[in-house]
């Protein structure tokens, strides 16, 4: 059975969701921030919250606790990686991920639910997706905004890495290209800022998210 | 030594932050204001002020979105 670890940073709110979530696919555990350990878990969520109080810049401090080295590492031979709204900037500041999220256009805080298309099918976390697949969960953040210089986001596109974008109109923050979530080059490594995890049941907003917990499952050798 | 590190938005990346002052500013009568741009301001002892470039590169700044200055202050 495929195991998860979730990170719990001091700050993490959406943890018990995101282990949840994970539970229904597999078995799943809470790694904490200090933990050098990943505890032979075949993939990882980084979720969402305020991870070391967002300090300086969002995730600018959690990269650097022991628990993100041992997620480097595992990321770079090939680890299954997911990063959810905070954990998506966690991602992006250690180097995972390319691009930065940037404060909200409009400067608030922003929290309903948003659609949002599957664009690459072919990643570590979209193989339960069709291609096209319009996927409809909640986003809550305020600093969401995806920027990629010229250059680097030309490559993304080029390159498939923009896995999620936000449905025509629908786009909550002012992000480049609409962009709600991208990959690594190796599609090992996953960030968007909506949460999959708030929405893996009809009871609740829908459970379209499961999708990417269940891609996890469909694949369980470790890579 | 002290060293004063001045953090602001890279040109050409939108800061919401500058427009909203920006559109403020004629309200309280101050007018012919532009190009608002709202960085950050870090100021550290360091043994060594040639430290703080490197600071900046890992932790202090993005170097993918923000420009910064280090100047030694007294």
């Amino acid at each position: 059975m495929t195991r998860f670890g979730v990170i719990r940073f001091p700050g993490s709110c959406d943890e018990v969701d995101a282990l949840q979530a994970c539970e229904r696919y597999g078995d799943a555990e809470i790694l904490w921030h200090r933990d050098r350990d990943l505890k032979g878990v075949d993939a990882v969520v980084v979720p969402g919250g305020f991870s070391y109080g967002d300090y300086l810049r969002p995730g600018a401090i959690a990269r650097f606790s022991p628990v993100m080295e041992a997620v480097s590492e595992f990321a770079r031979e090939g680890g299954r990686v997911l990063g959810i709204c905070n954990g998506f900037q966690v991602l992006c500041e250690a180097g995972l991920l390319p691009g930065a999220l940037l404060g909200n256009d409009h400067l608030r805080f922003r929290c309903r639910q948003v659609e949002i298309v599957v664009e690459n099918i072919d990643t570590a976390f979209t193989r339960a997706c069709a291609r096209e697949d319009t996927l409809s969960i909640p986003g809550k953040h305020t600093t969401g905004r995806y920027f990629a210089p010229p250059a680097l986001l030309d490559q993304l596109e080029g390159n498939g890495q923009v896995v999620f974008r936000y449905a025509p109109g629908q786009n909550p923050n002012g992000s480049l290209n609409d962009i709600a979530g991208v990959a690594n080059e190796g599609g090992n490594v996953v960030g968007l800022m909506p949460h999959p995890e708030h929405a893996v049941s009809p009871l609740r907003s829908s459970a379209d998210g499961g999708k990417l917990f269940e891609s996890v499952a469909l694949e369980p050798a470790a890579a | 030594m002290r060293a004063r590190v001045l953090i602001r938005p890279k040109q050409g990346i939108l800061d919401p932050q500058g427009q909203t002052v920006e559109r403020a500013l004629p309200a309280l009568g101050f007018d012919g204001v532009s190009d608002v741009r709202i960085g950050r301001l870090v100021e550290l002892d360091v043994p060594d002020i040639a430290e703080v470039e490197a600071m900046c590169e890992k932790l202090l700044a993005n170097p993918l979105v923000e420009d910064y200055e280090v100047v030694a202050v007294e």
